[in-house]
């Protein structure tokens, strides 16, 4: 469809990237602009959308077309955009305090109207930008500058909220796996709605080291499973794990004598109920971190049906004439002689 | 034998239960009026209440019309003649109705049960609580179903036609022709003709039971007003400011995008827009009003007109983004039809009390325009020109409209689209016509200021933007102390420029004397009329009605100077006379009313006068 060929590079904007050395954030910008690179829409028509916090700078390092917003809003402004001219592709960037906090309700909104549009959340756990609060996706209990005696909130699963809110694609990723990572992000931008992408991104000042146990390398393997459409789910170091259905419940099981690749659960990225339970099932080191393409469902999207309607309209009523308008309903006539 | 007079004009308020059609009888007889050469304004007063019980106070539902031998400005101060179709309607409207005025009641309405749900101790037909009005009792419901007996309709839709039978009598009364209800009718029930032929009899049997009574003496003309030739239709004022939008759109050859959340008074400027996908505009009903205005400003960036309207609550939701948009320098008209506050405060009554709000209510230095829209027809004018200035100045715009002027309407005569609607120039760039050697997005416009508009889908133009602080040059981000005091700086520069582009300010009257009269808002009315009388009585009274804010047209000051003395009538505590005061270092004083209620033409008639005489 695109005659536009591109390298990662050609996405890197002139803007010093100003994040704090080891943030998980520049392993998200690389891995963005790789998959704009691969997505072959033009630079031209590419629009990234952010709110406000560290991850909402991304905007500007990317060399394409970039508003960096007001907090929480975010997807409101790409939805706008993305009304107004269908033809652009628009990525939204969001972190878990400006999605899910003050822009929550645009969050779900915007899962549930289905515009075609990625969004990106940066779940660092924590409130970066303003020096380290707990954010809606902290663990209960955690010491923060405004919780010092211990957070008493209870944290989202930015996964079940999406679908609950009627997400038509959901992918899970690592900011230490830059592939993975491309991966849902390319997989995002083929889908045709709302894309919902959470990455688990670390931040090394305020929060270093929350996802440790399944982000770095050494204990990834074991502790996540990288689920693939119509793939068994296997996983570990020595792809000597699965999960099985037991009931109503998922199982972690050695594969060995008992049993079999043939016994694992195999991925129906089309199963809602499926989706659910493996965002929710998720928790290192009891059951491993669920990563890759989650859910996709097909489903007309908003702009699309917008469009569709008023064409139909205009079929049946004809292009607007504005004097026609003027004069429809009760109009009469002033003639005075004189 | 009944007498025959001549008034310059009436006012006809009708009034029942909310089931009872009265603002279709209104709508009836203003239109009649109209085609019958009066100048006309109107009305509605619903209930809060969406369903409220029957028969109550709460259930009252009316519809105001003035109609006039002369220019008519405001759907009129007091009432010449109710119409009361069952207690609870007479109980809620007596208070607005002249000394000896008439009042025309359904008898059969006044029953046990409807005087106790109106909770009237005794019947006031009876009790001579009603001694100082003309009271013309007639029994509608039944002499309704009378005169339908022979007609095959169901005894339901025969009780519904007694709409038609109280219009029929007021027709009679003021001289009115049957003829235009008569064709209204006919076509609204094409397809039942039972219903016509009901409708017309109850229509009929009114306008004869009011000739044939003994009860009516007197018989009222109202002549034609000397109106402009021309086509006219009516219009309300949210209709005229949808319409504004969809014109300017088209003129400025851009899509029109709304993005609201629904809010009393403002929502059927999104109801409105969203009947005409014809002309491709986009709704959108966002999820609240911060999302509205952002979906708007998002259709902004990617080259559509876009709007989005409100009412205070709802623009003090939107406060934050007003501030995006004149960061990022879009073209956006937010619409704020005001309604009385603080908080949820009077949703269905009118006010201006959110000018200050419109002029400072956002953080930092940011400025924007300000235009108040004067009556109902005037909303499209205002539309149309405050999306002119919006795309010409890469500025947002604040429309200030009022539930007053929303939802009242009037007689427009038609425009002459092609030379006073024409097309609307854009800052949109056009690709073929650029140097992208020299071009770059923060250049600005020599004149205007104004930066171009580049938006997504435009290659080789690729750019970035937030609301953090700007370099003038470059456009990144900067915290440099010089530049932020220069972009400030710039930003109000650009918004006083505009005042070269705008009309001077006009007079009504002399150009100097005793008293000048500043109005803004949907005050006009009452005001250019109150000001009217005391010229007609020789005083040296001359009304300078404000449309511009922010800027002022340059005039203004120099008007200033030329009258001993000023006073400004607002609906809220004098938020205009403290602008007015401040900027000119004047002493204007004010005539304040905050009461959810427009301005009656007789207080400030009396308001203006005890002004000349102040020592």
């Amino acid at each position: 469809m695109s005659e536009a060929c591109y390298t990662r590079k050609d996405f890197c904007s002139d803007q010093e990237v100003k994040w704090c050395p080891g943030c998980g954030d520049y392993v998200i910008l690389a891995s963005l602009q790789q998959a704009l690179a691969t997505t072959g829409k033009k630079k031209e028509d590419i629009v990234c959308v952010s709110g406000i916090g560290c991850s909402s700078r991304l905007p500007y390092y990317v060399d394409s077309y970039g508003f960096h917003t007001i907090h929480g809003r975010a997807p409101s402004i790409a939805s706008g955009i993305k009304l107004s001219n269908p033809n652009l592709s628009v990525w939204v960037i969001t972190g878990d305090g400006d999605g899910l906090s003050i822009g929550g309700n645009h969050f779900i909104h915007a899962m549930r109207r289905n515009i075609n549009m990625n969004v990106i959340l940066f779940n660092n756990q924590i409130y970066g930008l303003t020096k380290g609060q707990y954010s809606p996706t902290s663990e209960p209990g955690k010491i923060t500058k405004s919780t010092p005696y211990g957070s008493l909130d209870h944290a989202f699963r930015p996964g079940t909220l999406a679908l609950g809110a009627g997400c038509t694609f959901l992918a899970k990723a690592l900011d230490t796996d830059p592939k993975g990572m491309t991966e849902a992000m390319v997989g995002a931008d083929l889908h045709k709605g709302t894309s919902f992408i959470e990455v688990y991104q670390n931040c090394v000042i305020f929060n270093d080291k929350t996802h440790d146990l399944y982000a770095n390398r050494n204990t990834r393997p074991d502790m996540t499973l990288m689920v693939e459409h119509g793939k068994p789910m296997v996983f570990g170091k020595e792809r000597n794990k699965g999960i099985i259905l037991n009931g109503l419940k998922l199982e972690v099981v050695e594969l060995g004598d008992r049993y079999k690749e043939e016994d694992l659960l195999v991925h129906d990225k089309h199963n809602e109920t499926l989706a659910y339970m493996l965002v929710e099932y998720s928790h290192p080191p009891h059951f491993p971190m669920v990563l890759g393409v989650l859910y996709e469902k097909e489903q007309s999207t908003y702009e699309h049906m917008m469009e569709e309607q008023i064409k139909a309209v205009k079929e049946k009523k004809g292009e607007g004439v504005f004097k026609e308008l003027l004069y429809s309903g009760e109009t009469w006539t002033v003639k005075n002689d004189n | 034998m009944i007498d025959e007079n001549s008034l310059e004009s009436v006012v006809i308020r009708f009034a029942g239960d909310s089931g009872d059609g009265m603002q279709l009888t209104g709508t009836q007889f203003s239109n009649t009026s109209a085609v019958m050469g009066n100048d006309i304004s109107t009305f509605p007063d619903y209930p809060s209440e969406i369903r409220a019980p029957s028969g109550t106070i709460a259930g009252v539902s009316g519809f105001q019309v003035h109609i006039g031998a002369t220019e008519i400005n405001t759907p009129g101060d007091e009432v010449d003649m109710l119409v009361a179709m069952n207690p609870a309607a007479l109980k809620a409207n007596l208070h607005s109705v002249k000394p000896a005025g008439y009042i025309i009641v359904n008898r059969d309405s006044f029953t046990d049960k409807n005087l106790e749900k109106a909770k009237y101790a005794t019947n006031p037909l009876e009790d001579g609580s009603l001694e100082n009005y003309r009271i013309i009792s007639a029994p509608i419901t039944s002499q309704t179903i009378e005169a339908l007996k022979e007609i095959n309709v169901d005894s339901k839709t025969k009780d519904r036609c007694k709409n038609f039978y109280a219009l029929g009598m007021t027709y009679f009364f003021y001289g009115r022709s049957n003829e235009t209800t008569i064709k209204w009718i006919e076509g609204k029930f094409k397809s039942k003709p039972d219903v016509v032929k009901a409708n017309i009899a109850a229509l009929k049997a009114g306008s004869f039971f009011a000739e044939n009574t003994e009860a009516v003496v007197s018989t009222y003309k109202v002549h034609s007003a000397k109106i402009a030739n021309g086509d006219y239709r009516q219009i309300d004022g949210n209709t005229a400011t949808a319409w504004g939008f969809i014109r300017a759109s088209e003129m400025a050859k851009r899509p029109l995008f709304i993005g609201s959340y629904p809010i009393t008074p403002a929502s059927d400027i999104l109801h409105e827009l969203s009947k005409h996908k014809d002309f491709g505009v986009k709704t959108f009903q966002a999820e609240d009003e911060i999302a509205g205005i952002c979906s708007a400003i998002g259709a902004a960036c990617a080259g559509s007109l876009a709007i989005t309207t409100s009412s205070g609550p709802g623009m003090a939701l939107k406060t934050e983004a007003i501030g995006l948009a004149i960061s990022y320098e879009l073209p956006l008209v937010i619409v704020n039809v005001q309604r009385g506050g603080p908080s949820t405060g009077l949703p269905t009554k009118t006010e201006q009390a959110d000018l200050n709000q419109a002029l400072w209510g956002r953080n930092g230095e940011a400025p924007l325009v300000v235009m108040a829209a004067s009556r109902p027809s005037d909303c499209f004018a205002s539309a149309y020109e405050a999306s002119r200035i919006a795309l010409k100045y890469m500025t947002p715009v604040i429309l200030l409209t009022d539930g007053y002027i929303a939802n009242g309407a009037e007689p427009w005569k038609i425009p002459d689209l092609d030379t006073e609607y024409g097309p609307i120039a854009t800052r949109l760039v056009d690709l073929e016509k650029i140097d992208y050697q020299t071009f770059h997005y923060m250049n600005r416009d020599d004149k205007t200021l104004a930066r171009p508009w580049v938006i997504p889908g435009m290659k080789g133009l690729e750019f970035r933007m937030g609301g953090l602080e700007k370099d003038i040059k470059t456009g990144c981000v900067s915290t440099d102390p010089r530049n932020h005091e220069l972009m400030c700086e710039l930003r109000a520069k650009k918004i006083e420029l505009i005042a070269e582009d705008i009309p001077l300010q006009t007079l009504e009257g002399a150009d100097s004397g005793d008293l000048l009269v500043i109005s803004w808002g949907g005050t006009y009315g009452s005001s250019v009329m109150a000001v009217r009388k005391l010229q007609a009585e020789g005083k040296k009274v001359s009304l300078m009605h404000m449309k511009y804010i922010s800027p002022m047209p340059r005039n203004v000051e120099s008007i200033l100077k030329n009258f001993s003395k000023i006073i400004i009538p607002e609906l809220n505590l004098g938020q205009l006379r403290t602008l007015i005061n401040s900027k000119f270092g004047v002493k204007a004083k004010g005539y304040n009313k905050v009461q959810g209620l427009p301005f009656k033409i007789s207080e400030l008639v009396e308001a203006f006068k005890q002004e000349l005489i102040k020592e």
